[in-house]
């Protein structure tokens, strides 16, 4: 990308020497900034692969948290308790709040939010895989909260020290949200494992289902990762995705205890040697199948977010018709 | 008509009574009292402020990051406007 003073610049400078010998002076720039751990703002110069690689992250991120909306909405109206109803609601608008934080962060790059949400209706940009399972019962919604949301603080920590400071700036804002995320799922799967044998079966049924795509969160192995060698170079990303991977699951391992719940994987124990839990492998095509479109509720999801656009363009249109009338009333008592 | 009609705003959340405000993120809103209520859910549901400010982004005139040395040169080599710069002998007190 190529900042307003950089534009200026060119035109000012004389022929292609001067050209590049500015770039390179701008590059310097920018990796030493990285190097002593400094922030690039938006208004810095930076390199337009580090740009794109910022926009397609950031937008993805941000398209995950509108999607994964829709999951946990499905059970507001069959939440069994006003309290667990409020807390549902309370969840749902946050995803909202950190939805708009990360459209606002993608926008200091310069792509606006029309474009940002067009590309999601067309498919043209991409959200987290998560959101194409099912939310099949009520412990779901405590299995999301436990390990969808545990996956995602264990990802998104280290990005509030991503060298994109609007982006490290939205991260923090939602990191201190998340937690209250995790924890009510986690108090919801153990009032269900300490419940009924009936209930104690749905809490396991549903950490069965959601224990391997949260594990597949963390993005393809490292020497398949296509991103992570440049991302970490450029300081967007902090850790590998094995990494946080292998972090997470020794998290999970205890409070699975905890709960009383069992993590459906045989293979899933202490190495002693490492001073890491050893976990049996990932199914990584169901991964590919489900980013392909595939995953059981892609269509679903996508249809909704357009049908939730287009009923709502009549807010968005009452909303500008009254600003307008407005102004001109303000504009003719002016005069 | 779509959300690009809404300008951007940049949203200034005062924490409590006795600090300034300072900014806390931006977003789009259509008009003025709009962005007051956008910017009240967004940025505070969990009482993290008694008084919010919005501003137009477009009204922010600021200074370029390409100028950053020398504009910020004067006060560089003026190291006297800080109480450090002087030395004064040992037992000296309340200064």
């Amino acid at each position: 990308m190529a900042t307003a003073a950089h534009r200026a610049a060119r035109t000012h400078t004389d022929g292609r020497a001067g050209e590049a010998a500015l770039e390179t002076a701008y590059k310097m720039a920018f990796d030493a900034a990285v190097a002593a751990d400094e922030r690039i703002e938006p208004r810095d110069w930076m390199p337009d692969a580090y740009h794109a690689t910022l926009v397609r992250q950031i937008a993805q991120h941000a398209h995950s948290e509108i999607i994964g909306m829709q999951p946990e909405a499905n059970w507001i109206t069959r939440a069994p308790s006003l309290r667990r109803k409020a807390i549902l609601m309370a969840k749902v608008q946050d995803e909202a709040g950190h939805g708009l934080y990360l459209y606002s962060a993608a926008e200091t790059l310069g792509t606006s939010r029309e474009e940002l949400l067009d590309k999601l209706h067309s498919g043209r940009q991409k959200y987290s895989s998560i959101f194409n399972y099912p939310t099949l019962t009520w412990a779901d919604v405590g299995a999301i909260g436990w390990l969808v949301d545990g996956a995602a603080i264990t990802n998104q920590v280290p990005l509030c020290r991503c060298s994109y400071g609007p982006y490290a700036r939205a991260m923090v804002r939602i990191c201190k949200e998340e937690s209250f995320h995790q924890r009510q799922g986690y108090e919801l799967l153990l009032a269900l494992s300490r419940g009924t044998p009936e209930q104690h079966d749905m809490a396991q049924d549903a950490v069965n289902r959601w224990w391997w795509p949260s594990l597949m969160m963390f993005g393809p192995p490292d020497d398949e990762s296509r991103h992570s060698a440049q991302s970490m170079a450029w300081k967007i990303k902090r850790h590998s995705n094995d990494e946080l991977r292998q972090r997470f699951v020794d998290i999970c391992v205890p409070q699975a205890e905890s709960l009383g719940l069992t993590l459906p994987d045989p293979e899933l124990r202490w190495n002693e040697e490492r001073g890491h839990h050893d976990f049996g492998p990932i199914d990584w095509d169901e991964f590919q199948q489900v980013l392909k479109g595939n995953g059981p509720c892609n269509e679903q999801r996508i249809n909704q977010r357009r049908r939730a656009h287009e009923e709502g363009a009549w807010v968005r249109e009452a909303a500008a018709a009254y600003a307008a009338k407005h102004s001109e009333e303000a504009g003719a008592e002016r005069v | 008509m779509t959300n690009t009609d809404w300008p951007l705003w940049e949203v200034f959340v005062r924490s409590r009574r006795g600090l300034s405000h300072t900014h806390a993120g931006s977003l789009h809103a259509p008009d003025a009292e709009f962005a007051l209520r956008n910017a009240r859910d967004l940025y505070t549901r969990r009482g993290e402020g008694v008084s919010i400010w919005v501003v137009p982004s477009a009204a922010i005139t600021a200074s370029s990051p390409d100028e950053k040395d020398p504009f910020f040169e004067p006060a560089a080599d003026k190291p006297y406007r800080h109480p450090t710069f002087y030395e004064i002998p040992e037992g000296v007190q309340h200064l």
